[in-house]
C-alpha cells in the first residue's frame, strides 16, 4: 500500500517546518543548551524528511548518530563549560549583520539555482529492500572511502581522548 | 511525488541558517551547532539527488546514500574533535569565546 | 481457529471496509476517499496502541508490586478492587490531583520538557513491535536499528531532566544515566547483529517468520551457542539500559535521592515513571522477538504466545530486581566494556563463522 500523494505533502511540510525552526533556534537562542535542543529538533526534522523521501536507513542513522550521539556530545560539553553562561554577554559578536547579508545573498542564489535549473527528474519507484544492496555496495564499490572513513573515525576517538584528557 | 526543487530550498534554507550561525556567534560550542546544520542541509541535498535523479535499474547505483553515511560520520569525528578542543581551551584559558581565542591571530 | 488467529487483522479489515463503505455515500474523489481513510486508519491504530500501552502499564505496576510483595513475603496492595488490581488506577488519579511544583531557580522550559522527551521513545518504539501475525503497526525494513535509534532519544530526555531542575542530586543522577545509558546501549546492539546476521534482514516481522519452522519452536535462543549468549548478553543490558535494579545507579535512593527525578511531582514525575515501565516493557518485547521467536509457537494464537512470552521475560526481571543488591558505579563501567562487549564481539565472529551451520540445521 502506497501512501496518498497528500499525506506525503502533509508529512513533508510538517517535517521541512521542524527541521528549519528547529535550526533558527539553534543558532538563536542565548541559552547554549536551548540551542541544542533546537539542534536537536533540526535533525529531527532532517530525519522526517529522509523518511519522506523512502531512505529509511539513512533516516535512522541520522536519528542514532545525530539525535543520540552528537547531540548528547554538545550538551556534555555545554555542560562543562557553563560557568560562562551566567556572564551577560550578546550571543552574537560583531559581524552579525555581515553574517546575515552573506547567508541571505546566498540563500538567493540557491534559491534562484534550485527553482530556476532544469532537473533531468526521473520519477522512480523503490521496490524491495535497498539495505542489502547497501551493504554490498559499501563493501564492494565504496570499499576504499569505507575503509578511509573508519580509520578517520579511529584517528578521531583517539585525537579526542587525548585532547580532551587532564 | 514530491517536486525535487522543494528539498533543495528546504536544504539550501537549512544550509544558511547553519552558515549564519557559524558566522555570528560568540560562543565556540554554537558555531559547531551551525556547522552540524550546514553538514545536515548537504546530507539533505545528496539523499534528494540520489532519490531523484539516478534513474532505477536492478543495480541500483546508491552512491548519494553511500556518501550521506560518510558525512554522517565525518560529523561524528568534527563534533568529537571540535568539542575535545573547546573543552581544552576552557580548561586552560576559562573561556569559550572565540574571540578570546586570538594568539594565533597576525 | 483461522477466525482466533487472525482475529484483529479481520478487524482491522473489517474497519476500514466500513469506513469505505460510510464514506462513499459523501460522493467523494476516489483518491480522496482512499487518503481520508488511510488517514484516519492510521489514527485509529495509533489510539488503539496507545489504550494498550497505557493498559499494558498498569497491569505491569500491579505485577511488579504484588510480586514484590510476594517475593518479600508480604500481602501487598489488596484494599482498591478485587486483589488490589485497581491500585494503579488508584495511583494515577493521585499522581493527577498533586502538586506540580517547578524549583524557582530552573529552567522552567527545559524543566518541563524534560518528561515529555523522555516519553518519546516509548511511544515511538510502539510503532514497529509485532504484536501477532500481521499486527504490526508499521512493518519498516529496518524495524531493530529503528528501536535502538529511538531508545537513543531517552538519554536526552534524562539529560536536560537532570539539568533543568537546577539541583545537584538532579545533576548526578541526569550524568550517571547518560554515562549508563550510553554506554550499555553499546552491547545491546551488538548481540542483535548475530540475529540479523542469520535472518538477513532488519524487518521484525521477518526476524518472526524465520522463527517459524519446527511447529513454531525453531527460536533463536536454540541457536547454540550464539542464541543463548546473544539473549543473556540483551537481556543485562537492556536492564541495564532501562535502569532497573540492579543497574538502578541514576536514581540510587540512598546516594543521590532519586537521582534525575529528585525535583519532579505531580504529573510530570508520573511520565517519568511511564516511561520507565514502557521502556521495560519495550526492551522485554524486543527480547521475545528476537530471541524467543515472537508470536511463534504450536496451539495457541500469535499474539497470545507473544503476551505470554513478553510477561515471562517481565516476571524473570522483577525476580531479579527484588533479588539483587545494587552495583557500584565502577563495577557497572567494568561489567560493560570489559565484559559485555567483549562477549558480543566474539559472539558475533561465532555467528559468522557458524553461519553455514545454522543454515544447514535450519535456522
Amino acid at each position: 500500500m502506497s501512501t496518498p500523494l497528500v499525506l506525503t505533502y502533509v508529512g513533508f511540510l510538517i517535517m521541512a517546518a521542524v527541521a528549519i525552526c528547529g535550526g533558527l533556534i539553534a543558532v538563536s537562542a542565548r541559552n547554549l543548551i536551548r540551542a541544542a535542543l533546537g539542534l536537536i529538533l533540526s535533525f529531527v526534522g532532517v530525519a522526517g524528511l529522509y523518511f519522506v523521501l523512502e531512505a529509511e536507513f539513512i533516516a535512522v542513522v541520522q536519528i542514532l548518530v545525530y539525535v543520540g550521539a552528537i547531540s548528547i556530545l554538545v550538551l556534555f560539553a555545554v555542560m562543562l563549560t557553563r560557568g560562562l553562561m551566567r556572564r551577560d554577554l550578546s550571543a552574537q559578536n560583531s559581524q552579525w549583520i555581515a553574517a546575515l547579508v552573506v547567508a541571505l545573498v546566498l540563500f538567493s542564489a540557491l534559491l534562484l539555482v534550485a527553482t530556476g535549473t532544469n532537473w533531468k527528474v526521473a520519477e522512480t519507484k523503490i521496490a524491495g529492500d535497498l539495505i542489502p544492496k547497501l551493504g554490498e555496495q559499501l563493501m564492494t564499490t565504496y570499499l576504499l572511502p569505507f575503509e578511509a572513513v573508519s580509520l578517520l573515525l579511529l584517528a578521531a576517538l583517539v585525537g579526542a581522548i587525548v585532547i580532551a584528557r587532564e | 511525488m514530491i517536486p525535487l526543487p522543494f528539498y533543495l530550498v528546504i536544504a539550501a534554507a537549512l544550509f544558511c541558517v547553519g552558515l549564519y550561525g557559524a558566522l555570528a556567534r560568540r560562543n565556540a560550542i554554537a558555531i559547531l551547532i551551525g556547522i552540524e546544520l550546514m553538514l545536515n542541509a548537504v546530507n539533505l541535498n545528496l539523499v534528494a539527488f540520489w532519490r531523484y535523479i539516478k534513474p532505477a535499474s536492478p543495480t541500483m547505483d546508491l552512491a548519494g546514500q553511500v556518501f550521506a553515511l560518510f558525512v554522517v560520520t565525518l560529523a561524528a569525528a568534527e563534533a568529537a574533535i571540535g568539542l575535545a578542543l573547546v573543552i581544552a581551551i576552557y580548561r586552560s584559558r576559562d573561556t569559550v569565546n572565540v574571540e578570546d581565542v586570538d594568539l594565533m591571530k597576525w | 481457529m483461522d477466525i482466533l488467529n487472525n482475529l484483529f487483522v479481520s478487524l482491522y479489515v473489517w474497519v476500514a471496509d466500513l469506513l469505505h463503505g460510510l464514506l462513499g455515500g459523501l460522493g467523494l474523489a476516489k483518491d480522496a476517499e482512499a487518503a481520508l481513510v488511510s488517514a484516519i486508519m492510521v489514527l485509529l491504530v495509533i489510539t488503539v496502541i496507545l489504550l494498550w500501552m497505557v493498559l499494558m502499564v498498569l497491569i505491569l505496576i500491579w505485577l511488579e508490586r504484588k510480586n514484590a510483595a510476594r517475593l518479600q513475603d508480604r500481602v501487598g496492595p489488596n484494599r482498591v478492587g478485587p486483589w488490589g488490581l485497581l491500585q494503579p488506577v488508584a495511583d494515577t488519579i493521585k499522581m493527577f490531583i498533586k502538586e506540580d511544583i517547578v524549583p524557582a531557580n530552573a529552567d522552567k522550559f527545559v524543566h518541563t520538557l524534560a518528561p515529555m522527551v523522555a516519553m518519546m521513545p516509548a511511544v515511538l518504539a510502539f510503532a514497529v513491535i509485532p504484536w501477532g501475525k500481521g499486527m504490526q503497526p508499521v512493518d519498516i525494513n529496518i524495524g531493530v536499528l529503528w528501536i535502538v535509534a529511538v531508545a537513543s532519544i531517552g538519554t536526552i530526555g534524562v539529560f536536560i531532566g537532570g539539568y533543568g531542575s537546577n539541583n545537584k542530586y538532579s545533576l548526578l543522577g541526569g550524568m550517571r544515566a547518560v554515562a549508563q545509558m550510553v554506554s550499555y546501549e553499546i552491547p545491546q546492539v551488538l548481540t542483535m547483529v548475530p540475529i540479523v546476521l542469520m535472518v538477513g534482514s532488519m524487518s521484525l516481522v521477518k526476524i518472526n517468520e524465520a522463527q517459524s519452522g519446527w511447529f513454531g519452536l525453531q527460536w533463536f535462543i536454540f541457536a547454540v551457542p550464539v542464541g543463548p549468549i546473544a539473549f543473556v548478553v540483551y537481556y543485562l543490558s537492556a536492564l541495564a539500559e532501562v535502569g532497573r535494579t540492579p543497574f538502578d545507579l541514576p536514581e540510587g535512593e540512598s546516594e543521590i535521592v532519586a537521582g534525575y527525578m529528585t525535583e519532579y511531582s505531580g504529573m510530570k514525575w508520573g511520565l517519568f515513571y511511564l516511561a520507565e515501565y514502557f521502556n521495560f516493557f519495550i526492551v522485554c518485547t524486543i527480547a521475545a522477538t528476537l530471541f524467543l521467536g515472537g508470536w511463534n509457537g504450536p496451539i495457541l494464537p500469535p499474539y497470545v504466545w507473544f503476551i505470554l512470552k513478553v510477561y515471562g521475560l517481565i516476571l524473570l526481571g522483577m525476580w531479579i530486581r527484588m533479588t539483587w543488591p545494587r552495583f557500584r558505579v565502577d563495577q557497572l563501567m567494568n561489567l560493560a566494556w570489559k565484559v559485555l562487549v567483549p562477549i558480543a564481539l566474539v559472539n558475533i565472529v561465532l555467528a559468522g563463522l557458524g553461519l553455514p551451520i545454522f543454515k544447514t540445521i535450519g535456522f
